[in-house]
């Protein structure tokens, strides 16, 4: 028996079929959220979305309660974060409120897609006054309204093992890079004999473009450069001082493994130092999350060594941290407003900062009895004595990509056993100059 | 969907209409309806499909490529300015910055296309003449020779990235510590040696593929042309090159044909090995256009040169394929 079809079904059926395939393709999301629902995209700040969600959870039911708006939690992960940010912003199908890394404010700025903070928008949220400076600094492009207003506050210091200083009769964490590279060179030893260091004194992420990029800033700045001056200024003689004097860390002083040369993720030099293999790192204070899940808390923090005579800032850190937005097109500004109010808010700001290691961005926070250990004083006293944020232009992220990996390079070439000269570093800062301006 | 069972009939058009109703006209009209419909109601679902999966994007990314649309015009993209040929002119101008670092990355993956392909073809016809007699355990064999093949390539890259590892991977401890063979551990993932892990990993995921075609190919082949070939004499090489190989043409005109399509524009292997931005010595063209597109978020730039990649292999296609495949069936 054969099965006849007619011709007639076969074309309702696939004209039904390709209806399917042209709705599902263009259609949105069909998001079901009422008025009365906000939803919010939020960066994974702990050690997994899982845990955030957890810590999330609280504060937004917290919200629920005074505010009776219900809140959809989605918690995504920082390499999906601005590919999302970006989709949402091209298609109009967007959460309400989201978080930024702080870095991208200015770029995101450009979009046109966040709503400015100024005037009753801005008090709605709390008010300027209730910011840290430096963080709120970084919520957009210099004399524009912000369009984002910061939430978690980070920053870099020197995380160092104090056993492994005590064994090396070290008393003191360094001061001044020179302190420090003495410091490291002792730290950095052969244990097992085998003719090989397998302890160094500094672990990083060498192949980074974010940690390299950011130290670029923070030793071009103390050495009085600028890595932006209306245009890449890579090749400055300040900014090649400072990515020499960086790159010097593996190549010239060897403090560091040259495997470090292969980390990238943000995670690998926190694990050499876990380990016992590098008895300091350079980290946020975000780190500290990754240290707790793996049970390590054989460390001290201090500041960031700076120059000693110091040609330029006293900086020790970018104005790290992440901050929040509210999208244009939510359909419920004002509890979109309420949530960051929330979120920003003194009381909530001390339970996020213990949850997931940040540093408060509510002045009023710091009050808090809970807030008062010394490596918090330490935290923030770099975040708000020490720390300027990255140039706040829309080409950042690409320039932190472009400047990160010139320099990576430049590690990759100290590891297999190039020399880099001086002259290296300002060929590579040049090029790295000429892909920017070429790219734009 | 429903379906309706009717009796076939290889005489339709002389049976009397069953149904009542306008009897004469139906009667021509009837039978020739499925003939002038069908192929279309069968064709439209997947027309609908590769129109909006395929050819809308793809001229949407030819437009993209005509204008200056950045993560600062997106959201309206739409009205991105148009800046006519500039995108092309910029990404080919071999003084440029970009330009050059697109020529070098297109030699580069030229070779690394050759080699890979090169190299699993080899690997592939060597295993599938070998599979192709009977033995014992030859079913286990061919079982395993298609493991790389039918592992996730995720999964499968991130294992070699643990690997090629430069302190705690597998093969340094095997070259320095086990077997002694060096004295540093060598660097993989960074530097020089970047390209030639990339190679060796493309063709351990690849060379499965050849394997599975060939042995296809060659299982097509009369034995008795082989017994043939053995009475008068000839050697295993000669049998290799004078039957084997004429015999498999076809088929390996396709294979490398195919292979080489997907090397050159391969993305994964290079992305889970080294991540958003491969290594000068390793960077080729398809990471490359990300890196434009979604690490700079220059889509215009992206864009234009995906379209000249496009144009690139097209061009490459249809020369090989005028020059290589078999002639006068142009339906096959």
């Amino acid at each position: 028996m054969v099965v006849k079809i007619p011709a007639k079904a076969v074309l309702s059926a696939s004209t039904a079929l390709g209806l399917v395939a042209a709705l599902t393709a263009c259609g949105g999301s069909g998001e079901e959220s009422g008025d009365q629902t906000l939803t919010y995209w939020a960066s994974n700040q702990g050690a997994s979305v899982e845990e955030d969600k957890k810590v999330l959870k609280p504060a937004l039911d917290r919200f629920t309660e005074e505010t009776g708006v219900e809140v959809e939690l989605e918690v995504i992960p920082w390499s999906e974060l601005y590919n999302r940010i970006l989709t949402a912003v091209s298609s109009g199908d967007a959460p309400d409120v989201l978080n930024i890394g702080n870095t991208w404010a200015a770029s995101l700025q450009e979009t046109g897609a966040f709503v400015p903070y100024e005037g009753a928008d801005l008090e709605a949220v709390g008010g300027k006054g209730r910011f840290v400076e430096t963080s709120f600094a970084t919520g957009g492009a210099e004399g524009e309204a912000p369009t984002s207003v910061p939430l978690y506050g980070l920053s870099y210091a020197l995380f160092y093992n104090p056993t492994m200083f005590e064994d090396a009769g070290i008393e003191e964490p360094p001061a001044t890079w020179e302190e420090f590279v003495d410091t490291a060179k002792k730290l950095t030893k052969d244990t097992d004999g085998d003719g090989k260091p397998d302890q160094y004194g500094l672990a990083m992420e060498a192949g980074s473009e974010r940690q390299n990029s950011h130290f670029a800033h923070i030793l071009g700045q103390q050495y009085g450069g600028q890595l932006w001056k209306n245009g890449p200024n890579f090749s400055s003689a300040e900014q090649v001082d400072a990515v020499k004097m960086w790159v010097d860390m593996m190549a010239e002083e060897e403090i560091v493994d040259p495997s470090n040369a292969e980390f990238s993720d943000g995670t690998q030099s926190i694990g050499d130092f876990v380990d016992g293999k590098a008895a300091m790192i350079m980290m946020q204070g975000s780190a500290r999350t990754t240290m707790a899940a793996r049970d390590f808390d054989n460390y001290e923090v201090a500041q960031v060594p700076m120059l000693d005579p110091l040609p330029g800032k006293p900086i020790q850190s970018h104005a790290a941290g992440i901050n929040i937005s509210v999208f244009n097109d939510t359909e419920n500004k004002e509890g979109a407003l309420q949530l960051v109010e929330h979120l920003t808010s003194p009381e909530e700001q001390v339970y996020l900062s213990q949850e997931f290691q940040t540093l408060p961005v509510a002045t009023k926070a710091y009050d808090n009895e809970e807030l008062q250990s010394e490596s918090m004083q330490t935290f923030r006293t770099i975040l708000t004595e020490h720390a300027s944020p990255m140039p706040l232009i829309p080409e950042e992220g690409q320039m932190e990509t472009v400047l990160g990996e010139s320099i990576a390079g430049l590690f990759a070439d100290a590891a297999t056993g190039s020399k880099v000269t001086e002259a290296d570093v300002r060929d590579a800062m040049k090029e790295a100059e000429t892909q920017m301006d070429a790219a734009n | 969907m429903s379906t309706t069972e009717e009796p076939r009939s290889g005489a339709a058009e002389e049976d009397p209409p069953t149904e009542a109703g306008p009897a004469s006209g139906s009667r021509r009209r009837r039978p020739r309806r499925p003939g002038v419909l069908l192929p279309y109601g069968m064709v439209l679902p997947a027309a609908v499909l590769e129109l909006l999966i395929h050819i809308i994007p793809m001229i949407l990314g030819i437009y993209i490529a005509f204008t200056s649309l950045t993560q600062l015009t997106i959201r309206n993209w739409t009205s991105a300015p148009f800046v006519g040929l500039e995108n092309f002119v910029r990404g080919l101008d071999p003084s440029g910055a970009l330009g050059s670092a697109l020529f070098q990355s297109l030699f580069r993956t030229a070779l690394y296309t050759a080699l890979v392909v090169g190299l699993s073809w080899v690997l592939g016809m060597a295993a599938a003449v070998s599979l192709n007699t009977k033995f014992r355990g030859r079913g286990v064999l061919r079982t395993l020779f298609l493991v790389p093949y039918a592992l996730p390539v995720y999964v499968a890259a991130i294992i070699w990235a643990f690997m090629f590892n430069h302190r705690d991977g597998m093969i340094n401890r095997l070259l320095v510590q086990d077997l002694g063979l060096l004295d540093d551990r060598p660097f993989w993932l960074i530097g020089e040696n970047a390209f030639w892990v990339l190679v060796v990993v493309s063709v351990w995921r690849l060379w499965p593929f050849a394997f599975l075609m060939l042995l296809a190919a060659l299982q097509s082949i009369p034995e008795d042309m082989y017994e043939a070939a053995a009475i008068d004499g000839a050697s295993t090489w000669k049998r290799f090159t004078g039957i084997t190989m004429p015999m498999v043409r076809p088929a390996n005109a396709v294979v490398l044909l195919v292979m080489g399509l997907w090397t050159f524009n391969e993305f994964n292997i290079p992305f889970l090995l080294f991540g958003d931005t491969s290594p000068d010595s390793a960077r080729l063209i398809s990471p490359l256009i990300y890196e434009h597109s979604f690490v700079n978020w220059n889509f215009g730039l992206g864009a234009a040169m995906s379209v000249l990649l496009l144009v690139a292999l097209i061009i490459a296609s249809a020369v090989y394929v005028r020059m290589v495949l078999p002639k006068g069936s142009s339906n096959d």
